[in-house]
């Protein structure tokens, strides 16, 4: 059991950091530490040009094969990769959901003809995609998609009716999966097929949600007939295809997201010192509890990766989202808590949250997106401890 | 990237596992708090002349393993889960370390072979009744037995408390003061043998009936300079340094509670039926069980974290970079564990019900020797305390 990387990955760190030290200036610069959760709608034309700076570069789907301009990374340089990419303040990925969850369904799912249609847009930092899972009441339920795609018996095409809902970057993307029910009558997850949609169509309707931190990352989706450009796999196979990416979204991002979180610990220490937080017990206790938790995720996070076959790295895999997610919604409390009074006061008005109001109030959503915390209960104890599985009401 | 067991550390799991399941099973773990020493001799013994598990950190010139203290908290998990009674925590969590940061190479010789054959028990007698202060206080105000000069040699006078095996252990490593020192100052520390005139030691009855705990009094106690481990007066660092390995050895333990806790409870959970269905298909119930596990995975990263910066200290050819970490690591895993392993036992006696308060159930068992961990060397706040002392006054005095 080690705790270090091997001296040729600590090269390709080097690599990595030194390449954003030199790219992350000029027009660059200002979107240090931007475009994180909570701060997704900001500089988005910028953060697409960087994403395409990033593609010059070679640092784009850095995990994809070379055959497909990937660099076939292995486990740990991605890792570092988003180690480094966060560590550096990069900004946050516009191309996040292409790189790390289209392509790969692509790859895994998609027809060569399909692969050199998506892929190289998705490598360039061309083409940027959004998820079209969630609906109104298919939310922890995921299974219960309303969504419905008939195949037009004339043009042979798929079109695609129904309200999707939380889909992140929908008005920054040029692509949309959608996850729609291909026959009729069908119930739960059988049924189902994995489309993709052009967001830019008469079909498609993308109203803002607006937040209580007063943006809108999130959107709504309305779909009226919307043609599909292509279906992934075979009609009915979508829920596998669903669940398959849903495997590819957990793993290696989750050490940049740390890095992400150290960041935000760091500044929140600052805090605390500048203020004299830092000699007040409870808060005390509270930053020291953080800093622990932090620290414990890491090697929670590295044991995960470093062994696949191990029962214990699936143990510790069971358990990340609950633990992160709570873990971070307390440090977005412990924020409000160590500035006191002044952590009421706006940015600006009408309503400009500071970073760290954007952390508390964005942190409460951490605990519910991509499987609640009660849902994460549940998974943990039926897959983690076999005990028994939810009743269902169908 | 390695961060995980290596076959020799899963076959060292499976050793343990195999033997501790032949030798302490509940029934087993009765039958050694009732002994006269709280563990039975005759299966101590088999430990060490099968298995050689007391040898496993002693390196090789000494008769040891010589292997690392990832190996070690493997072997102490699995007897925390296990319960099991034994010398073990105490000579080789404890004191071993302590003269393999400390001693002379002709000390070693002299100490360590009998450790590693399994003839020689120690304990680490460090405290005095003042680590009670305050409800728990483990820093350096906790020694308190004074040793004054005596010629080349010294003299010791005053009562220990709390020493975890102390008066069945044959060697005792007492850290003692100069008179009229504070704080870091005048600290010593000594391998003495326990039988020396000038000892008096006496079992002090626990509430945790799993670990024996000792009050030693020492009345003009004769030790000679040989004896002395390390530079007189300057053994805080060394000390402190042991202690951070003590709490990595005691946290490992833990992890093992806090594991077997919640498999019992679980166990306990699928068999209990109440209004027609098992107690374990309800989500009070799995809930409960889920934050069990999430706390119990977390404390065994680290666990192997903690025990990967213990290696390396310990290694004289180890990473520097890396063992600066010990202090810190060892807070983190000592609080995390301690919470985890009380939380876990606490919430299983819970799940298991009314029988969980019964005498007959073991559950109350790990519920004891859950608090009585987290108490020893300071609990989850004194840790987080010490975290956050290194984390908010290191190098800057806002």
């Amino acid at each position: 059991m080690k705790l270090t990387f091997n001296a040729e990955d600590e090269r390709f760190r080097d690599e990595i950091a030194q390449w954003l030290e030199t790219n992350l200036q000029g027009e660059f610069a200002k979107l240090k530490f931007r475009g994180g959760p909570g701060d997704e709608h900001m500089f988005s034309e910028e953060r697409k040009r960087w994403e395409q700076r990033l593609a010059e570069g070679g640092w784009t789907c850095i995990g994809w094969p070379e055959a497909w301009g990937g660099r076939n990374a292995s486990i740990e340089q991605q890792v570092i990769f988003a180690e480094e990419y966060a560590r550096a303040g990069a900004p946050g990925r516009v191309g996040h959901i292409g790189e790390g969850l289209t392509g790969p369904t692509i790859l895994a799912f998609g027809t060569d003809e399909q692969k050199a249609r998506y892929l190289p847009g998705i490598l360039n930092g061309t083409e940027f995609w959004c998820q079209g899972y969630s609906e109104p009441s298919a939310g922890s339920d995921l299974a219960n998609v309303r969504t419905r795609a008939v195949q037009n018996a004339e043009t042979g095409k798929w079109e695609i009716t129904g309200q999707k809902i939380w889909t992140s970057l929908a008005h920054e993307s040029e692509w949309c999966f959608v996850l729609a029910r291909t026959e009729s009558g069908s119930v739960a997850h059988r049924g189902l097929g994995f489309f993709l949609v052009a967001m830019d169509q008469p079909g498609v309707d993308i109203r803002p949600i607006e937040q209580m931190t007063g943006t809108s990352e999130f959107n709504e989706v309305f779909f009226d007939d919307a043609i599909a450009a292509d279906l992934i796999g075979e009609p009915g196979q979508g829920w596998h295809i669903a669940m398959t990416l849903l495997g590819f979204e957990r793993g290696v991002s989750t050490l940049g997201q740390q890095m992400q979180f150290q960041n935000e610990l760091n500044e929140l220490i600052r805090l605390a010192r500048s203020n004299g937080a830092a000699r007040n017990p409870n808060i005390r206790q509270r930053l020291a509890e953080a800093h622990t938790g932090l620290r414990l995720m890491r090697y929670n996070a590295m044991r995960m990766l470093s062994d696949t076959e191990d029962a214990g790295s699936e143990s510790s895999a069971l358990v990340y989202k609950l633990h992160w997610s709570s873990w971070h919604r307390n440090l977005g409390a412990l924020a409000m808590d160590v500035l006191g009074p002044e952590a009421e006061m706006l940015e600006s008005a009408p309503y400009n949250l500071t970073r760290m109001q954007s952390l508390f109030l964005f942190t409460r959503a951490d605990t519910i997106y991509g499987g609640t915390n009660q849902i994460q209960r549940n998974i943990i104890a039926e897959r983690g401890l076999g005990m028994p599985k939810e009743a269902k009401g169908r | 990237m390695e961060f995980r067991l290596t076959q020799e550390q899963h076959m060292i799991r499976e050793t343990a596992q195999a033997f501790l399941a032949d030798v302490s099973s509940p029934a087993d773990v009765r039958v050694a708090m009732s002994q006269p020493d709280s563990y039975t001799p005759e299966i101590w013994s088999r430990l060490c002349s099968d298995l050689c598990l007391q040898a496993i950190t002693i390196p090789e010139e000494y008769g040891g393993l010589g292997m690392g203290y990832v190996d070690l908290a493997i072997v102490l998990e699995e007897m925390g889960r296990k319960l099991f009674c034994s010398p073990f925590l105490a000579t080789v969590g404890l004191a071993t370390n302590a003269i393999l940061l400390a001693a002379t190479e002709a000390q070693k010789q002299q100490w360590l072979p009998g450790i590693a054959e399994g003839k020689t028990t120690a304990a680490l007698a460090w405290t005095g009744a003042e680590a009670a202060r305050h409800g728990g206080d483990w820093g350096v105000s906790a020694v308190s037995v004074i040793c004054e000069t005596d010629g080349n040699n010294y003299r010791l006078n005053g009562e220990l408390r709390y020493v975890i095996d102390g008066d069945t252990a044959d060697l005792l490593i007492i850290a003692a003061r100069a008179p009229r020192t504070s704080g870091e100052q005048g600290i010593s520390l000594f391998a003495v043998p326990a039988e020396s005139v000038g000892i008096e030691r006496r079992w002090t009855p626990t509430m945790d009936q799993t670990r024996r705990q000792a009050t030693i009094t020492m009345t003009d106690l004769f030790v000679t300079s040989e004896q002395l481990l390390g530079s007189a007066g300057e053994a805080w660092p060394v000390l402190a340094r042991t202690l951070a390995l003590a709490k990595i050895s005691l946290a490992a333990e833990q992890a093992g509670v806090a594991g077997a806790s919640l498999d019992m409870a679980v166990a306990y959970t699928l068999e209990r039926e109440q209004f027609g269905r098992v107690i374990a298909g309800y989500q009070a119930i799995k809930h409960k069980a889920a934050d069990m596990k999430l706390k119990s995975e977390v404390a065994l990263s680290a666990v192997y974290y903690a025990a990967c910066v213990a290696s390396e200290v310990l290694d004289p050819e180890g990473s520097a970079a890396i063992a600066a970490e010990l202090e810190e690591a060892a807070a983190m895993a000592k609080g995390y564990c301690s919470d985890t392993a009380f939380f876990n036992a606490g919430s299983a006696l819970q799940l298991f019900g009314g029988v969980g308060f019964t005498a007959e159930y073991d559950i109350q068992l790990y519920f004891k020797r859950a608090k009585a961990s987290e108490l020893y060397l300071g609990n989850g706040a004194a840790q987080r305390e010490l975290v956050a002392e290194l984390l908010l006054e290191s190098g800057d005095s806002q």
